[in-house]
């Protein structure tokens, strides 16, 4: 018989007792924090596992579970979203909320946990947050134009490494929003500017480039989205660790693409890729 | 673009004249320091600097035409962007972890009021003459002006206090200039934020040694 300790589970794993703060809000009321009690968690456990372990006690006792956004639960998909102790995806840098192990926490530890905060995410119900602002800047840019029918060959357009690597970091953006939740100014120019890269610096990005910047940056501003103002914040949240370099291209790529729209020969605005 | 996109200028726009018009601000600031350093090298050498400026009023007028222009759309876009930034916010987390954001970026709102609330009481003092000179007339005599000026240990304080305040608004303002005009990158971020925190100190050191140097007696 395995003796039993107080912090062990029965495979003699090390657990922990938390007190957890956690969000309660319906659509378009207003929220508050709901004090709950969880013991036995394993140290292996996933912060989303642990959230898991808390909505089935709620079951147990009858009451309504947590809502809470998850998909992959391996840190690619941008579905998490939930700021931990203040900080979007928790305390581990580089780190979805998902990849995220309680062994990151102290024994006895209150934990509050909370939506993005921002106007431009609307709260669905308690810690899942309305993103399709996000959606609404990819389909106003995120996409280039390509002639249907049979592929063409791939080598045909070549692209040096450090031009593909750049794209590829750009594109590393799973698109969760930490980098507005944690902005100060609620701006989402982080994720704005990785999209904007990724495509930008390709040559396959290039016919719609000018109508891209600036079709993206409009979308950005109506959704109701803060202004940079150099924090650095999002780099330091981000759980892919986008740089602020990608604002910066951002900034410098809108300013061309305004320059180019005023001074174009037609005097019109280019769609690019008619 | 909107039709209407002079109304609403876009976040990035309103950006890039923030930059520019605080570019001009700062490279405002390193001149007028300069100048103002001629104070240790004598009385003649600074009231001849101040009379060589009003005998050329062309200059004077056009510097001063750009300098009220530039104030004006700094300060018109910094009120835009940070009530805008507030109501994107919602409010923020009920837990503040800040990671990396300095104190001078965070403060930027606040040490702008200071220093524009400082630019009001500096043009009624030195330049329109109405407060805190005891209405004594020094006509051409700048430098007995000055030493009159900062013989007042609550004036000297205002004035050292403002120009604190100032550095740090630069050592956030020259390296975000950087960063909004896209001339920026991960390799530069750490020396452009030097240059901008040693370009913050050299103003506001320059401008503060004057009421020092008049405090401590140095200049009489």
């Amino acid at each position: 018989m395995v003796k039993e300790y107080d912090n062990l589970d029965s495979h003699g794993e090390q657990t922990l007792s938390l007190r957890l703060r956690v969000w309660r809000q319906n659509r378009g009321a207003a929220g508050h924090f709901e004090d709950h009690a969880l013991a036995a968690v394993p140290t292996s456990a996933s912060f989303l596992e642990m959230m898991d372990m808390l909505n089935e006690q709620l079951i147990k006792e009858g009451k309504d579970t947590f809502a809470f956004d998850h998909d992959c639960r391996e840190g690619i998909c941008g579905m998490c979203s939930m700021t931990i102790n203040g900080m979007p995806h928790g305390p581990l840098p580089g780190v979805t909320t998902c990849q995220l192990h309680m062994r990151n926490f102290r024994d006895g530890e209150m934990i509050t946990v909370e939506p993005w905060r921002a106007k431009a995410f609307p709260v669905i119900k308690d810690l899942a947050v309305n993103r399709s602002a996000f959606d609404k800047v990819i389909q106003a840019g995120g996409f280039i134009t390509v002639r249907t029918g049979s592929a063409t060959e791939a080598n045909n357009t070549l692209i040096p490494k450090p031009v593909a690597d750049e794209a590829m970091d750009a594109a590393e953006c799973i698109g969760c929003g930490a980098c507005v939740a944690s902005c100060k100014n609620g701006s989402a120019m982080l994720f704005v500017g990785a999209k904007i890269n990724h495509l930008n610096i390709l040559p396959q990005g290039q016919p719609e480039r000018e109508r891209r910047t600036l079709a993206m940056v409009k979308t950005m501003d109506d959704a109701g989205f803060g202004n940079c103002t150099n924090y650095g914040e999002c780099q330091a949240h981000c759980p892919k660790s986008i740089t602020l370099d990608v604002i910066a291209k951002l900034n410098r790529d809108y300013l061309r693409a305004r320059v180019k729209e005023f001074f174009s020969s037609t005097g019109k605005p280019r769609k690019g890729g008619d | 673009m909107s039709a209407c996109s002079c109304c609403q200028p876009a976040s990035i726009g309103k950006k890039i004249v923030m930059a520019l018009s605080g570019l001009v601000l700062a490279g405002f600031v390193l001149g007028h320091m300069t100048g103002n350093l001629l104070m240790f090298k004598g009385k003649d050498a600074i009231n001849a600097y101040a009379e060589w400026l009003h005998a050329h009023p062309g200059l004077l007028w056009g510097a001063r035409s750009v300098l009220i222009l530039s104030t004006i759309a700094h300060i018109w876009t910094g009120v835009l962007l940070t009530l805008e930034n507030r109501a994107a916010r919602a409010g923020g987390p009920a837990v503040d972890a800040t990671r990396r954001a300095t104190l001078s970026s965070r403060t930027m709102p606040y040490s702008g009021v200071v220093i524009l609330s400082f630019l009001v009481f500096h043009l009624l003092h030195y330049t329109f003459r109405t407060v805190a000179l005891g209405g004594q007339e020094f006509g051409e005599n700048v430098y007995a002006m000055v030493v009159a000026g900062f013989s007042q240990p609550a004036v000297a304080g205002f004035y050292i206090i403002s120009m604190i305040l100032l550095c740090l608004h630069l050592s956030h303002g020259i390296s975000s200039v950087f960063q909004t005009l896209g001339l920026r990158n991960e390799r530069w971020r750490g020396r452009l934020d030097f240059i901008a925190t040693a370009y913050g100190w050299l103003i506001a050191l320059g401008f503060i040694s004057i009421p020092l140097a008049v405090l401590l007696g140095c200049i009489k």
